[in-house]
């Protein structure tokens, strides 16, 4: 079997179970008390959010591997998981205002997390403009990963930022999930569902560094 | 470390003085600064918003524009006559060339503050004589930071295609932590507040700096190496 083949199964696999916790979390999970049924929406916002952050640390770690050892396959590995990243970065931007817009009243705050995550956003679309802007592949190899190791470095000084500005300025008092203290059944559709995130998350890796591989190869044969 | 220091004012001066040679991009960005100033003038209803409310607002967004447009020319001018190889196979170290390119761009996003922060004080009639030291302190302290990734990102964007456009998307996100510092401590300069309010937000600005100034240092071989 091929890597794209297996990368395919593993996508299909990680749907197919993603129905499953659809249908857990909608007809096997209690309604939350304070929040009704859009809290449903915490089971797949949550674990996207997990997933681009899963991302952006790969792409982040695979950076200064590809800085120390030069191999392909770092870089390769970045690049396909800062697009991943990417799509998950969007599912979490957008299932997050719909919850936000019935529980805090409005679509967006400028929240510590919200902030952060925007910012993820922004980073992956960077990266990936950075490397559809430079044609030679050992050049942006090395552009790309002194980014992605920026950016990686940038993330928590956004968050402490975002963070003070919003605790020296008090803002309404926003109702959160707060998360360690879930009951025991929706802990488990969560669980679940963090699972087929990172299924998700190598799923679509593997058919994306394939794909690399395979554009590679073209190019090789057109050269 | 004093021929590192040595070899890095050798590469600002350098920059420098070509810069006070030709004068255009100094110039250009001098007013920039005057026409951003004024376009904040008429961009607002002063019956409406008190200035002093606005006033950190038009400062930093106004020299974070004006940093942006400086940090462009960085690495520009090495790419006529390829003057980038040049400085490359000469025996300086790549520390030292971007310790060189930082100073240079810091002491031109400076002359472009010094400029703009007497314009802002004129044109808005803020009151900033008891908080002057402070205040170029924590514009120090911004401009570091802004120039510190700037210089990288612009060695690392040269050769691509809409150079310019790539590097205001890629450093954008990355000016938000110190423009949030600055922007907080300025408040509460222009506020009257004590300046152990803002002691926090000093420190942070402190930390940014130190880090991506040794982060870039790093990693600014890796932009220029073949």
């Amino acid at each position: 079997m091929s890597l794209a083949q297996k990368g395919r199964w593993i996508a299909l696999l990680g749907l197919v179970l993603l129905a499953g916790v659809y249908v857990r979390a909608l007809a096997f999970t209690p309604l939350e008390r304070f929040q009704g049924p859009a809290q449903k929406i915490f089971y797949l916002h949550v674990p996207a959010a997990w997933s681009a952050m899963l991302a952006m640390g790969l792409v982040g770690l695979c950076s200064i591997l590809y800085l120390i050892v030069k191999d392909a396959r770092f870089d390769r590995f970045a690049a396909a998981s800062a697009e991943v990243g990417t799509a998950f970065s969007l599912v979490m931007l957008t299932t997050g205002p719909i919850w936000a817009k019935p529980i805090w009243g409005t679509w967006w705050t400028w929240d510590a997390r919200l902030t952060l995550t925007l910012f993820l956003f922004f980073l992956f679309i960077g990266y990936l403009l950075l490397r559809g802007a430079v044609a030679e592949p050992g050049l942006r190899a090395r552009y790309s990963a002194v980014l992605g190791i920026c950016g990686l470095v940038l993330l928590p000084f956004i968050h402490l930022s975002v963070y003070l500005f919003r605790t020296l300025h008090p803002q309404p008092i926003v109702l959160k999930p707060s998360s360690p203290s879930l009951p025991g059944s929706m802990l488990v559709t969560l669980l679940v569902s963090f699972a087929v995130f990172t299924l998700l998350y190598v799923g679509f890796v593997t058919q994306r560094y394939a794909l690399a591989l395979l554009r590679e190869a073209q190019g090789r044969e057109h050269a | 470390m004093t021929d590192l220091l040595r070899q890095a004012w050798t590469v600002a001066r350098k920059d420098l003085l070509l810069e006070f040679r030709t004068r255009t991009a100094l110039v250009s960005a001098l007013v920039f600064t005057a026409l951003v100033l004024t376009v904040f003038n008429f961009g607002r209803d002063p019956t409406a918003v008190a200035t002093i409310d606005l006033a950190p607002t038009i400062l930093w967004v106004t020299f974070t524009f004006a940093a942006m447009l400086a940090l462009n020319r960085a690495f520009q001018l090495e790419l006529e006559n390829q003057a980038l190889e040049g400085l490359l196979v000469s025996p300086l170290s790549r520390t030292s060339l971007y310790w060189g390119k930082l100073l240079a761009n810091l002491v031109f996003v400076a002359l472009v503050e010094a400029v703009g922060l007497p314009l802002f004080v004129l044109f808005f009639d803020v009151p900033v004589g008891r908080v002057l030291l402070p205040l170029v302190g924590v514009i120090a302290l911004a401009t570091i930071g802004f120039v510190a990734v700037g210089t990288l990102f612009s060695a690392l964007v040269i050769r691509t295609r809409f150079a310019e456009l790539l590097l205001v998307v890629l450093l954008l996100p990355f000016l938000v932590p110190p423009l949030i510092g600055a922007v907080q401590v300025t408040a509460r300069l222009l506020g009257g507040r004590p300046l152990s309010e803002a002691a926090g937000w000093f420190r942070l600005l402190a930390a940014y700096d130190i880090g991506f100034v040794a982060l870039a240092t790093l990693l600014f071989p890796f932009t220029v190496d073949e």
